[in-house]
């Protein structure tokens, strides 16, 4: 039915397009609640930059105009991991560095992912050194590892894309009652 | 305005009993304190006499094997001038330690602070003796010639852990003349390559 406004505007029409309409309430999604969770969830994928070295910039290119991770719901970068859904680390993490890392993912609210992005988050890279963490895996279950040095924009949107999916498949009501932390974390022979 | 070898000449005689007179390699100029202990006088009178107000850079070398086994090499420049000179002088393992130049140049205190935290050589008199890029209670001194590459396992609870780095497939040097970067920096090069 086309709307047509042919009254006066003071006065309430007596029949409007607003109510009940059986085109839309008649029909009916029928799904599984861990798939609609899943959908909310992996289509606003809030990032935590944890930008440590060159692959920031990087980092920075595909959040703004040319490559646009808006369109994959991750524009909103959170320099607060309270409100931040997935930890980017991108760049060389020094041991140094490492146990700050570590607990800025701690500080992350559940349910939270990891991307290793580029050579040195993933396996320390080129940096075969005696400060440098040998890959970020060490101290943090890590869901994509991005190759490259640094990755290109698009590589990230593709690791990005590909969490999507793994967030898609996530048994997300079972995993609402597990502990905090895998249990492949809890064996590590430092305390934190 | 003296040159930079007109005036460490003239270094070289008002200090005569411990600074040696100057080398000249390729238009630069270096002279050796032989008394470790009066490098703060040497780079005082450098500084108000010879007006090399400017110092561009402070390391520490670490000759392993010899006696003395560190060199602490000074790179002065005069901005009025526009003159290099390098001062460079020899301290023992035995003794690792030396007058601060912090009080002649201010820009030393962080140069200093990077020469204790790399090769543990301490500077007497510095007011602020800290390491600089590792943590505080790092318990190694990672630029020595002795220690290796891949690193040395600590642990400084709620601060920093190490772990040793894999160097397997090492040493990762750059051969010349090879064609394409694959074949010439690979991830890890087999001992009988």
């Amino acid at each position: 039915m086309e709307a047509t406004i042919t009254e006066p505007a003071h006065t309430l029409p007596v029949t409007t397009d607003y109510g009940y309409n059986s085109k839309i309430e008649g029909e009916i999604v029928v799904t599984r609640v861990d798939a609609a969770l899943n959908w909310f969830l992996k289509n606003s994928l809030w990032p935590m930059p944890m930008g440590l070295a060159c692959c920031a910039i990087e980092l920075m290119a595909a959040g703004a105009s040319r490559f646009d991770i808006s369109r994959f719901g991750s524009e909103v970068m959170r320099f607060s991991p309270r409100q931040s859904d997935v930890m980017i680390v991108a760049g060389t993490v020094t041991y140094k560095m490492a146990l700050a890392v570590r607990r800025i993912y701690e500080q992350m609210a559940e349910p939270k992912w990891v991307i290793a992005m580029g050579a040195c988050a993933s396996t320390g890279g080129m940096y075969r050194s005696y400060s440098v963490l040998q890959g970020v895996d060490q101290i943090l279950p890590v869901d994509v590892y991005v190759a490259g040095c640094p990755p290109r924009p698009e590589a990230l949107l593709d690791a990005l894309i590909k969490l999507q999916k793994k967030v898609a498949r996530q048994p997300i009501l079972a995993n609402l009652k597990r502990d905090s932390l895998p249990e492949k974390l809890g064996s590590l022979d430092f305390k934190l | 305005m003296p040159t930079a070898l007109e005036f460490s000449r003239q270094l070289g005689e008002n200090f005569a009993e411990f600074v040696s007179a100057p080398v000249e390699f390729r238009g630069e100029v270096s002279v050796t304190v032989s008394d470790p202990q009066r490098i703060a006088e040497v780079c005082r009178y450098a500084k108000v006499e010879g007006g090399f107000d400017y110092l561009t850079d402070l390391t520490g070398v670490d000759h392993y094997g010899e006696d003395p086994r560190w060199q602490i090499v000074y790179e002065l420049y005069g901005l009025g001038h526009c003159c290099h000179l390098r001062i460079s002088t020899r301290v023992s393992e035995a003794v690792s330690e030396l007058p601060t130049v912090s009080g002649v140049w201010r820009a030393a205190d962080w140069h200093e602070r990077e020469v204790y935290d790399m090769l543990g050589v301490r500077f007497a008199g510095h007011p602020d003796l800290r390491r600089i890029l590792m943590w505080e209670g790092y318990p190694y001194f990672p630029l020595r010639k002795d220690f290796p590459l891949g690193g040395k396992p600590s642990d400084v609870p709620d601060v920093a852990f190490t772990r040793r780095a894999s160097l397997e497939g090492g040493p990762f040097v750059t051969p010349p003349g090879v064609r394409d970067a694959v074949s010439r920096e690979p991830r890890v090069r087999t001992p009988d390559e």
